[in-house]
């Protein structure tokens, strides 16, 4: 039987619960505290708290370095081109209110927002895994004395 | 007399709690115990920032400061020793004088600094009341600190978001993402 019992089935509750909250904070970043920065990295704990209990390489089974390294890239080119688009929709670099007509009640603002911050979401969470991955990748699994 | 504000003793208590934790840290030498206690030391400043309605800062201290960088320092750390190496008594006076001056500095700048939440401060006086004014019409979002953050200042978090992107690339670079480095070299031994 595994030594971590509460732990796994703990983790396992909560992991789920962490995501969606990660979730939460981002899509309502313009109502309360928090935005794309801290939803990236309260997910990205999801994984590395998946990682520490189950180990690196299961979480890497998860989440395949390679898609962290698209999804850093993703975020920035993400946010990098809702800027080009609103130029090429005739505004000045990142001015959402070229993204929807609805001026009144600034649709284009919150469109702009919710996709540059997701933009941020992305590269945080693929960092911070991938710093995670770099550092753990290279450490031995924490002997079972070390708990 | 004005009614004393007893939220007050609360910003002491945090306040007192921190310095024990700083002089704890300082003072270990089991590198385990140091991490602990800094992951404790960010979640008592995240504390602290709430009860200055700094919310938003108090979110990213916590996951940041208590989550994310004690786990860091954690993999960085079973990378290394467990013990820090003893350091001469001489080099401890030398860091306590570089201490005692920066704290006698800030002491001296305390009594140029606006008080807590003055209207007037160059803080909120000039574009901070700006935003704070426009907000509403102009974004239509409630969270002003989103509001800055993302559309009047999106130039400056796309930099910031680059930042990241080029940390995590360093780090990638240097280190490789484990896993697939380890398992060349292992490829090369058999």
């Amino acid at each position: 039987m595994s030594p971590h019992l509460v732990l796994r089935i703990v983790s396992k509750l909560l992991i789920p619960i962490i995501v969606v909250f990660g979730f939460y904070v981002h899509f309502h970043g313009d109502y309360s505290p928090g935005g794309g920065f801290q939803a990236g990295v309260i997910i990205a704990s999801a994984v590395i708290l998946y990682a520490l209990i189950f180990g690196v390489d299961e979480a890497r089974r998860a989440v395949p370095p390679m898609s962290v390294r698209l999804g850093a890239a993703f975020g920035v080119l993400l946010y990098g081109g809702v800027g080009f688009v609103t130029v090429f929709l005739g505004e000045n670099y990142l001015d959402y209110d070229a993204l929807h007509p609805d001026l009144a009640h600034k649709t284009g603002q919150h469109i702009g927002i919710l996709l540059i911050e997701l933009g941020v979401l992305s590269t945080v969470f693929s960092v911070m895994v991938a710093i995670f991955y770099a550092f753990a990748g290279r450490a031995p699994d924490i002997p079972e004395e070390e708990w | 007399m004005a009614e004393f504000d007893w939220t007050q003793l609360l910003d002491y208590a945090l306040m007192g709690m921190l310095l024990a934790v700083g002089i704890a840290i300082v003072r270990l030498r089991n590198l385990f115990a140091a991490v602990m206690l800094m992951g404790v030391y960010s979640l008592l400043s995240a504390a602290w920032f709430v009860t200055l309605d700094a919310v938003d800062v108090a979110f990213t201290e916590a996951a940041v400061g208590a989550g994310i960088s004690t786990v860091l320092m954690l993999g960085a750390m079973l990378l290394t020793a467990r013990e820090a190496d003893e350091v001469k008594a001489g080099r401890h006076w030398a860091a306590l004088v570089v201490v005692l001056a920066t704290g006698a500095a800030l002491f001296y700048a305390i009594a140029d600094m606006p008080a807590y939440g003055d209207p007037n401060s160059p803080a909120n006086a000039y574009v901070g009341l700006d935003y704070i004014v426009s907000t509403p019409n102009e974004i239509a979002v409630p969270n002003v600190v989103t509001a800055v953050l993302a559309s009047y200042r999106g130039f400056d978090t796309f930099g910031e978001t680059v930042v990241i992107f080029a940390a995590g690339l360093g780090v990638m670079l240097l280190l490789g993402l484990g896993g697939q480095g380890r398992r060349r070299r292992e490829d090369d031994e058999t």
